[in-house]
């Protein structure tokens, strides 16, 4: 079979838009999440900026055709800097009956339908609890309805393939891409050399996927039910390096590179676990950079391992969702007793419990902050985007290192698994982290080591590792003496210990930058304050609420503890304070306990990122209940 | 070269290993003895005292590492082999061992002592057997014998017993071996043995508790030679001064013989380095409690690929074939653009 070429001259009328919600819904089976990767990949690639949202199930394969089978990729891309993956998509590709179903009540008023017809048969209808045929009785006649028969396409342009019909059947997705590349002006290309070195060793399949690709490009161009097909201009970002990345991958490349610019050797010891395994996927390949990955027997042996391995003189980390960070607990807290370097990340998922493994959630800042027996201050750093995940990575790094802690970073499920374009960094630019490294290498000049002497500006004990001689000691979870280290029940001695634990954590705010509030300086009296990845939403709906004159300021916190050294006054300055969160008001509690102000939350958990527009509704609420209060 | 065979600087003694803390077990605790026996040890390893690292997790045996004078760790309940794997797969320069004793590693930390010796991690762990909680003041253990009496079990307790070298056999520990606190000698030889071994080795030393549970090994302590079958690679298995001994049936099974009545030639000949695990796993179910006629010594020794060197060859091999890695090209991937 010759390869066909793909990308034809593009004949149809081109129109201009400036920004294109897309989700692709389909069962698991579908390769949906796949579709939208490629597709992410060539918009990049083209230099829109982008923002995506994955969604799928928990289960690996649900029944197929069935509605708790259905899996989604959302997909914002835009001539202009963006910052959400779009409150709702403005096209929809349905694969079958239960995506139609699950995903037509998100498509906004005369979006653009396409749905594979030919997966509308009665059996599908029934799954997805369809009386009728939606396609037939008019239910979908607010939206642009195009009926394409995706499988008969695909399977007519692998006539002459000797591919089995499941394997056949298989390409629809490309199909489907080939489709959409062609209504928004992308290149196949990519995706051509793409296919070819995924299925190197299998060029049959390689070539079928790259025909049904060509084949709905070609069916674009070609069919009458599309009148034109769009463009959407490069966005103009700040000028530099870019590529496509998720928040899981910056969270990984940022360990590494603290590893790099601390010059330790990086260990890793995890279990897997939704939404974190990609980390320790990541981090496994990487054994060229002097990385170990060890996948332990459970959640507790994956962090006793990396506290073992930072009692030995490594950058430490261990990764998980928050179940294991509930089983992590008595070793976090060991951690904050020996005072010794450990980052601990945390990708949280919808909960109790198990909860919603696949879908985003904030609900463990005070798991993080509270979630251990005894007075046991960890610091927490949590990224705003999912290219921040590599900056939060380095700056949990830089804490544990300078002052020998546990660190708490929380990510969560959506930045993850979250795509955007991302700036390559300059590695000069990044914190040195050498300095905060400095074993101890020689006794006291008494002869003597204390283990628990401090700096006197971190409040950070000295480490000395394994190996080095002359400065043998013993550490534990029993309390310690000041300075010598040894076991102490003296009182006086416990009182001034956990004082000293909670004052080393507290004076870390002294290297942090300030919180910086976004006010343009119109008398705004209303202050929001997200942490986390809630960044893009809230400032998505500020600016929402801004272009329709509204006044209102907008902070994000990247440290929850310590807060920056200015909170306090920050907040104080507005009357209002209004906290959104995907959870039930943690950040909300926090800084009424610590400030004594007014915050008000705007909490939801549905496993799914705000909406800007919720969110503008929310400030409008917000505003309207200020106008009314008394100053 | 391995660690082990590089000299010391000096010649170390036991004092060397000593720590200046006060040592807090009950007056006639056998932790005393093995405590002794074991800073008697370490200057015969000819290991500098800064690449030795004791690991606990907690119980009376656990405070172990604070009267030892080398780097140590006091960790918590169960988890010493997790944190210890941790210190042995990153440095493979520093001997590493486990003290823990039968609630500690068998019961809360079951799952880290299955694990770290499947893996073959380079540790030594050593388990107090004392078939009792100390430190919670006398409740049963996962080896206390059935029926026993204890502030948690008045009428009795109802579970069945771990025979730890039998669940450390079935873990395919590559060294696995059982000694007695009051047995010095034997004790000495072999944590020494067990300290050498390249790869996980376990030790069980059957250790007196003289508040909670005195006289839990009486019947191997008040008649040695009656009711300790001590095993030798390569020899018979005979006790009793040789009136005794242990026979292998045809279908496997062991059983204990009157050696006049089978004649020498009929008895079983031990073999430690035997790959396959069964015969040692077979000795070790001759006596499921210490109180009748009750296998020491060396159960099992064989070699297998450690850990910490396969950890090490990956990363070696990885950096011969893809060179070191290049933050700035990893960063770059393969996709990149430029935004002017």
């Amino acid at each position: 079979m010759t390869a066909p070429s793909v990308t034809q001259p593009v004949r149809k009328d081109v129109r201009q838009v400036g920004t294109v919600t897309i989700r692709f819904a389909g069962d698991s089976g579908d390769g949906m999440q796949l579709t939208g990767d490629r597709f992410t990949s060539v918009t990049a690639k083209v230099g829109n900026d982008l923002a995506t949202l994955p969604d799928f199930p928990a289960e690996i394969r649900a029944p197929a055709g069935s509605l708790p089978g259905v899996s989604g990729f959302q997909l914002h891309f835009a001539d202009h800097d963006i910052l959400t993956p779009g409150d709702a998509p403005e096209v929809l590709v349905a694969m079958n009956p239960a995506a139609l179903r699950t995903n037509v009540g998100d498509l906004t008023p005369g979006g653009l339908l396409v749905v594979n017809e030919d997966a509308f048969t009665r059996g599908n209808l029934k799954k997805a609890g369809y009386a009728a045929n939606p396609l037939d009785d008019g239910s979908l006649s607010g939206y642009q309805v195009v009926r394409v028969p995706v499988t008969t396409l695909t399977l007519g342009a692998l006539e002459d393939t000797e591919l089995s019909s499941k394997e056949k059947h298989r390409a629809k997705n490309m199909f489907a891409l080939g489709l959409m590349c062609w209504m928004y002006s992308r290149p196949t290309e990519p995706t051509v050399d793409w296919l070819r070195v995924k299925f190197r060793t299998r060029p049959q399949i390689a070539e079928a996927n790259v025909a049904a690709l060509a084949a709905g490009f070609a069916f674009g161009e070609t069919t009458e039910l599309f009148a034109h097909a769009y463009e959407v201009k490069p966005a103009k970002l700040q000028p530099g390096r870019y590529r496509q990345i998720t928040g899981n991958l910056a969270l990984a490349y940022g360990l590494i590179a603290a590893a790099h610019r601390s010059g330790l050797p990086l260990f890793l010891g995890s279990y897997p676990i939704t939404p974190a395994s990609d980390i320790l996927h990541e981090l496994s390949k990487h054994k060229n950079f002097g990385v170990r990955t060890f996948q332990a027997e459970d959640e507790i042996a994956g962090i006793g391992a990396a506290l073992g391995a930072a009692f030995a003189g490594n950058l430490a980390v261990t990764t998980t969702s928050g179940p294991g960070v509930a089983l992590k607990g008595e070793t976090i807290g060991l951690a904050v007793s020996v005072e010794l370097p450990l980052v601990i990340v945390n990708i949280q998922r919808g909960g109790p419990s198990t909860g919603l493994p696949t879908k985003t959630e904030q609900s463990d800042l005070l798991q993080a902050m509270f979630g251990r027996n005894g007075e046991a201050p960890v610091p927490i750093v949590a990224p705003a985007h999912p290219g921040d995940c590599f900056n939060a990575a380095v700056e949990a790094a830089r804490i544990a290192l300078t002052y020998r802690t546990p660190v708490m970073l929380l990510s969560d499920g959506y930045l993850a698994n979250g795509a955007e374009p991302w700036r390559l960094p300059d590695l000069d630019g990044l914190p040195d982290l050498a300095g905060a490294v400095a074993f101890a290498r020689e006794p006291d000049p008494d002869g003597t080591y204390r283990p628990f002497a401090r700096d006197a500006d971190t409040l950070a004990r000295p480490w000395a590792i394994p190996g080095t001689p002359g400065l043998e000691h013993r550490i534990g979870g029993l309390e310690k003496a000041d300075g010598t280290g040894a076991i102490s029940y003296d009182p006086d001695n416990h009182h001034r210990m956990v004082e000293l634990r909670a004052a080393k954590v507290a004076g870390i705010a002294r290297t942090i930058p300030p919180l910086a509030v976004d006010d343009p300086g119109d008398g705004a009296r209303l202050l929001v304050l997200g942490w986390g990845s809630t960044y893009g939403p809230i400032a998505a709906a500020v600016r929402r609420a801004r272009a329709r004159g509204l006044p209102v300021a907008r902070a994000h916190l990247r440290h929850l503890n310590p807060f920056p050294a200015n909170t306090g006054e920050v907040l104080r300055r507005y009357d209002r304070i209004l906290v959104p969160e995907m959870n039930r008001g943690q950040l909300r509690l926090l800084l009424r306990g610590e400030y004594l102000v007014d915050a008000r939350g705007y909490n939801h958990v549905r496993g799914l990122p705000f909406s800007s527009a919720e969110l503008e509704q929310a400030i409008t609420d917000e505003l309207a209940d200020l106008e009314a209060a008394p100053a | 070269m391995t660690l082990l065979d590089q000299p010391a600087q000096l010649p170390l003694t036991k004092k060397d290993f000593t720590s200046d803390q006060e040592v807090r077990w009950c007056p006639g605790c056998g932790d005393y003895a093995i405590l002794s026996t074991v800073q008697g040890v370490m200057p015969d390893l000819g290991v500098a005292r800064e690449n030795i690292v004791f690991v606990s997790g907690i119980g009376c045996s656990s405070r172990f590492p604070y009267y030892m004078d080398t780097y140590g760790f006091h960790s918590i309940h169960g988890r010493a082999p997790a944190i210890a794997t941790g210190i042995s797969a990153t440095r493979p320069d520093l001997k590493v061992i486990v003290v823990t004793g039968d609630g500690d590693g068998l019961s809360i930390g079951g799952n880290h002592l299955i694990h770290a010796l499947r893996r073959n991690v380079d540790l030594t762990i050593i388990l107090f057997n004392n078939q009792i909680y100390g430190l919670t003041k006398g409740q049963y253990s996962p080896t206390s014998e059935l029926g026993k009496i204890t502030k948690s079990t008045p009428f009795g307790s109802l579970d069945h017993p771990f025979n730890p070298v039998s669940l450390a056999l079935g873990a395919e520990a590559t060294f696995v071996a059982r000694s007695l606190d009051t047995e010095r000698e034997h004790l000495a030889a072999t944590v020494e043995a067990a300290t050498r071994h390249r790869g996980a080795s376990f030790v069980e030393v059957y250790q007196n508790c003289n508040i909670f549970n005195d006289g839990a090994f009486a019947a191997l302590k008040d008649d040695p030679e009656g009711n300790q079958i001590r095993l030798a690679h390569g020899r018979p298995v005979v006790f009793a001064g040789g009136a005794r001994g242990v026979v292998q049936d045809p279908t496997g099974g062991l059983r204990i013989v009157e050696v006049a009545e089978v004649g020498e030639d009929a008895l079983l000949v031990h073999d430690a380095h035997r790959d396959d695990p069964t015969l040692a796993f077979a000795l070790s179910r001759l006596a499921h409690t210490p109180m009748g006629p009750t296998p020491v010594g060396l159960f099992r020794q064989v070699d297998r690929p450690v850990y910490g060197d396969l950890v090490q060859a990956q990363l070696a091999d990885a950096t011969a074939a893809r060179g070191r890695g290049d933050l700035e090209v990893l960063l770059a991937g393969q996709d990149t653009w430029v935004v002017d």
